[in-house]
C-alpha cells in the first residue's frame, strides 16, 4: 500500500492510476467530467514557476490543478 | 457543471421546436468543448466575425448567425459557456477522447446530430489517424471531418446538417449501459414518463436526469414541455427510485459517479477503436514548449520578455506612422479651415469645427491608430497560438495567495485590450465572489486607450537622452515596469478585498492548457484590425467629437472675462498640485471620462487655447509645449501614475453596472482606483518635493 498517495504528492514525470476521489459537490463533478474516474491514467507534467498549480496529462488533454484540488485525488503510483 | 448545461441543451431542443414551427428555418445549435475551434467553424459557416469570441478566451455571449444552403435557411446558435449543446457538435481531432465524452452526452438527448471533427490538419501533423467512418458507425450519426480554418469540409458539413434537418438521414441511438441497479430504475421511471409526459426530449434521458435529480430538470423544462404538464406521479416515483438506489449502495456519490464513469468508459472504448496514434510521443513538441514557457527558471522571465517585446514593437513601430498621420491630418486641417473661410462660413463656426472637433479627432486618430494597429495583431497572435492559458498557469499562485481565481489572469490580459471587454470576460469565472474581485481590479491594467498616453509621456521625459533607436527599448522597459506596478496593485487590492468586503476561500480551479496551434497570420490581421482596432478606435472617435466641441466651447466662452476652461482648471489647480499634476491635467482626466484616449489631446488643446498656437507634429515640439506650461519630471511621473490609477472610463463603468447589477460595486469600482491614485500621486509628489528641498539645503 506504499504507493497509494494523493496526486499532489507525486513528482514530475511520474505516472499513476486514479483509485478514488475524495472531493465532493461541484468540485467532484468537475473532476469526473474531465474524465478523472477510477482507473484513469495520469502523468505529472510540470509545475508552474512558483510550484503550484501543477499540470497533468490525462486522456489526451493537459489540465492544471491547484494542490488543494489534486490532494483530493487518490492515486496508485506506477514505477 | 455539466448537468446545468445539459438542462440548457434540453431547453434549447424544446425551444428549437417552437422556433422552427414559427420561422420555417432550421435551427442548428453548435456545441463543443473549449478550444476546439467552435467559433472558427461557426464563423466559417456564417461568414460572421464573432466579436465576443475574439477577445481572449471563451465565447461569452450567445452568437447567432445564419447561412443558406440549397435554398434553405439554417440559423446557427453558438452556445456560450464551455460544455454545451446539440445538433452540430464540434470535436477537436487532437483531443478526441475528451470531446467524445460531450458528444455521447448530447447523443443521449437527441440523435439529430452531426459530429464535426475539426482541426484534422493539426491531427495529421501529430500523426493521429482517425477513422471517421468507424466513428460514425459507433456514434450512430453522421461524422464530418473539417479544417474550418481553411474552409475544408464545410460543404459536406452543411449537406449532412441539411439531411438531418430534413429527416433524410437515418440515425440510431447509442445506448450506454449504466449497470443493473440504475437500468432497472430507469426502466420503471421511463415507463411512466413515456405515458404521462409528452416531449420531444428523449424519455430515457429525461428519466435518467430525474433519477439523478440534481437541479430540477422538470422545472427547467416546464415552459417548454408540450402541454406544459409536470406529472406529480413521475416526480414521486423518480425520487423513490433514487432513495432506493442510495440505500442499496449506501454511497451518496454512487449515482453521479456511475453515470459519469460509464460515459467516460464508452468514450474511451470508441476512442480506442477509431483513433490510431503513430507514435505515443505525438505531443512531445508541446511538452517541450511548455517546459520553456512555464518552468521555474524561464517561465516568468519569458513572460516579462514577451511583454517588453510587444511594447517595444508597438512603440517603435508606431512612431513614424503616428508622425505621418499627424502631419497628413493637420495639413487637411489647414486646407479645411481655408476652404470654410473661402465659402464664407462665419469664422466662429469655422473655428468650432476645425479647431475644436476636427483637431481633437485628428489627435485621437494619430495618437491611437498606429499603436493599436500593431498591438492588437501581436496580442491576437499570442492568443491564437495558445500562450494565454500558460500565462494564467504561471501567475496562478499569486492569484491564489490573493484569494482570487486563476482565470483572473486571463481577464487581466483582456484588460490590456479594453477594460470593458475585460470586465465582460469575467463571466468565465464561476464563483461570484472571485468574479467581483476580477471585475473591480480589471482597471489596474492599462487598456489600449491609456497605453499611448503612458508611452507619449515616457518618450518625452524619460528616454529623450537615450540615443535612437535604443530610446524605444528604454521606453518599453519603463512601460513594462509601469504595467508591473499595475499588476502589483491588482494583487494587492484583490488580496485586501478577499480579506474584507469579499471574504472567502478560493474556489476550486481547473485550467485546461490546450495544444499549441500554428497561428493563421491572415485571419489574425483581419480579426485584430477589423474587429478590435476599428471597434476601439470607432468608440474613441465618437467620443472625441463631442469632447472636442465641449473643450472648444470651454476654451472660447468667457464668463466675467474668464474662459470657462481656465476657470475650471484654476479651480482644480490647488488640489491637482498637491498630487503632482496641474488643473489642466486633472481636468483632462475628468473630461476624458468617456474614453481615456482623449486625455492627451485635451491637455494639448487646453494648453494651446491659452498659449501661443504652435504646430505640433512631433513629440519634441509637444515636449516643449508641456515644459512651457510648467511640466517637470515630477509632473510626468505623477501623470503616468494617475493614468494607471484612476477611475475606469465611462464604458467600463457602464459595463460593470451591467455585469454586477449593483450600484454599490459600480461605485466601489470607481472609488477604489481613484483613491489609490490620489494617495500614490500625493505620496510620490510630496516625497519628491521633500527630497529636492533637502538637496537644495545641502
Amino acid at each position: 500500500m506504499k504507493n497509494i498517495v494523493s496526486l499532489n504528492e507525486l513528482e514530475i514525470n511520474k505516472k499513476c492510476i486514479v483509485c478514488s476521489l475524495i472531493a465532493s459537490g461541484s468540485e467532484r463533478r468537475r473532476l469526473l467530467d474531465l474524465g478523472i474516474i477510477q482507473g484513469t491514467k495520469i502523468e505529472v507534467l510540470c509545475k508552474s514557476p512558483s510550484g503550484d498549480p501543477t499540470a497533468y496529462f490525462l486522456r489526451g488533454i493537459v489540465i492544471a490543478l491547484r494542490s488543494e484540488c489534486a490532494r483530493k485525488i487518490i492515486v496508485k503510483s506506477l514505477n | 457543471m455539466w448537468l446545468t448545461d445539459l438542462q440548457e441543451i434540453a431547453t434549447q431542443i424544446t425551444q428549437k421546436n417552437g422556433i422552427e414551427k414559427k420561422s420555417k428555418s432550421h435551427i442548428v445549435a453548435v456545441a463543443g468543448n473549449p478550444n476546439v475551434g467552435k467559433s472558427t467553424v461557426f464563423n466559417a459557416l456564417t461568414g460572421l466575425r464573432q466579436h465576443t469570441g475574439n477577445w481572449p478566451g471563451k465565447t461569452v455571449e450567445n452568437a447567432k448567425g445564419e447561412y443558406f444552403y440549397k435554398g434553405e435557411c439554417f440559423k446557427l446558435v453558438d452556445i456560450p459557456g464551455t460544455y454545451s449543446l446539440m445538433a452540430s457538435s464540434v470535436e477537436d481531432a487532437t483531443a478526441l477522447e475528451r470531446n467524445l465524452n460531450l458528444a455521447l452526452q448530447i447523443l443521449e438527448i437527441t440523435t439529430n446530430v452531426v459530429i464535426c471533427v475539426n482541426l484534422l490538419d493539426e491531427a495529421k501533423k501529430k500523426r493521429i489517424h482517425i477513422d471517421l467512418d468507424e466513428l460514425s458507425l459507433q456514434l450512430g450519426v453522421p461524422v464530418v471531418g473539417t479544417n474550418a480554418r481553411k474552409g475544408e469540409g464545410l460543404t459536406e458539413l452543411m449537406e449532412e446538417a441539411r439531411k438531418i434537418c430534413k429527416k433524410e438521414r437515418k440515425t440510431f441511438k447509442v445506448k450506454i449501459n449504466y449497470g443493473d441497479f440504475i437500468e432497472e430504475s430507469i426502466q420503471r421511471i421511463e415507463k411512466l414518463v413515456s405515458s404521462k409526459i409528452k416531449t420531444i426530449v428523449d424519455a430515457r434521458w429525461l428519466s435518467l436526469r430525474m433519477l439523478d435529480q440534481e437541479g430540477n430538470i422538470l422545472d427547467k423544462l416546464k415552459n417548454h414541455l408540450e402541454e406544459g404538464v409536470i406529472n406529480k406521479d413521475v416526480v414521486l416515483i423518480a425520487s423513490e427510485e433514487r432513495k432506493k438506489l442510495l440505500q442499496k449502495t449506501n454511497d451518496t456519490n454512487f449515482l453521479r459517479d456511475k453515470i459519469t464513469s460509464e460515459i467516460v468508459h464508452k468514450a474511451e472504448t470508441i476512442y480506442k477503436i477509431c483513433v490510431k496514434l503513430e507514435s505515443e510521443k505525438y505531443n512531445k513538441k508541446d511538452r517541450l514548449i511548455d517546459k520553456i514557457l512555464t518552468s521555474k527558471i524561464t517561465g516568468i522571465p519569458v513572460m516579462l520578455f514577451a511583454l517588453t517585446v510587444i511594447f517595444w514593437l508597438t512603440i517603435s513601430g508606431a512612431n513614424y506612422p503616428s508622425e505621418i498621420i499627424a502631419s497628413g491630418l493637420f495639413w487637411i486641417q489647414d486646407k479645411l479651415a481655408e476652404f470654410f473661410g473661402n465659402i464664407g462660413i462665419p469664422s466662429w463656426i469655422n473655428n468650432l469645427f476645425v479647431m475644436g472637433i476636427y483637431r481633437t479627432l485628428a489627435w485621437v486618430v494619430s495618437v491611437m491608430l498606429p499603436p493599436m494597429a500593431i498591438f492588437f495583431p501581436i496580442f491576437t497572435f499570442l492568443e491564437d497560438v495558445g500562450y494565454l492559458p500558460r500565462a494564467a498557469f504561471n501567475l496562478d499562485k499569486f492569484f491564489k495567495d490573493a484569494g482570487a481565481h486563476g482565470k483572473q489572469a486571463l481577464t487581466m490580459c483582456m484588460g490590456f485590450g479594453c477594460n470593458a471587454c475585460g470586465v465582460t470576460g469575467c463571466r468565465i469565472i464561476d464563483s461570484p465572489r472571485e468574479r467581483l474581485i476580477a471585475i473591480i481590479t480589471n482597471n489596474f491594467v492599462p487598456c489600449n486607450g491609456r497605453i499611448p498616453t503612458l508611452t507619449a509621456v515616457i518618450m518625452m521625459f524619460f528616454v529623450a537622452w537615450i540615443p535612437f533607436p535604443f530610446s524605444f527599448l528604454g521606453s518599453s522597459l519603463i512601460l513594462t515596469a509601469v504595467i508591473l506596478l499595475g499588476i502589483f496593485f491588482t494583487f494587492l487590492i484583490s488580496s485586501i478585498l478577499s480579506k474584507t468586503l469579499l471574504r472567502g476561500v478560493p474556489s476550486s480551479f481547473i485550467l485546461e492548457l490546450p495544444p499549441y496551434r500554428s497561428p493563421q497570420v491572415g485571419k489574425i490581421l483581419m480579426r485584430s484590425l477589423l474587429d478590435r482596432t476599428i471597434f476601439v478606435l470607432g468608440r474613441a472617435v465618437t467620443i472625441a467629437i463631442p469632447a472636442g466641441l465641449v473643450i472648444w466651447l470651454m476654451a472660447n466662452i468667457q464668463i466675467n472675462g474668464v474662459k470657462i476652461l481656465s476657470y475650471c482648471s484654476s479651480f482644480l489647480d490647488p488640489f491637482a498640485r498637491l498630487i503632482g499634476l496641474d488643473g489642466v491635467i486633472l481636468l483632462a482626466f475628468i473630461l476624458g471620462f468617456p474614453a481615456n484616449e482623449i486625455v492627451v489631446p485635451i491637455i494639448i488643446m487646453s494648453y494651446l487655447s491659452t498659449g501661443n498656437i504652435m504646430n505640433l507634429e512631433n513629440l519634441s515640439e509637444l515636449r516643449n509645449l508641456l515644459i512651457t506650461n510648467g511640466w517637470t519630471y515630477k509632473t510626468a511621473i505623477c501623470t503616468m501614475l494617475f493614468s494607471l490609477l484612476h477611475f475606469p472610463c465611462g464604458t467600463t463603468l457602464w459595463t460593470i453596472k451591467k455585469e454586477t447589477a449593483s450600484i454599490k460595486w459600480t461605485v466601489l469600482s470607481f472609488l477604489i482606483p481613484t483613491v489609490i491614485g490620489i494617495l500614490v500621486c500625493f505620496t510620490v509628489c510630496q516625497s519628491i518635493n521633500l527630497v529636492s528641498l533637502l538637496i537644495n539645503k545641502i
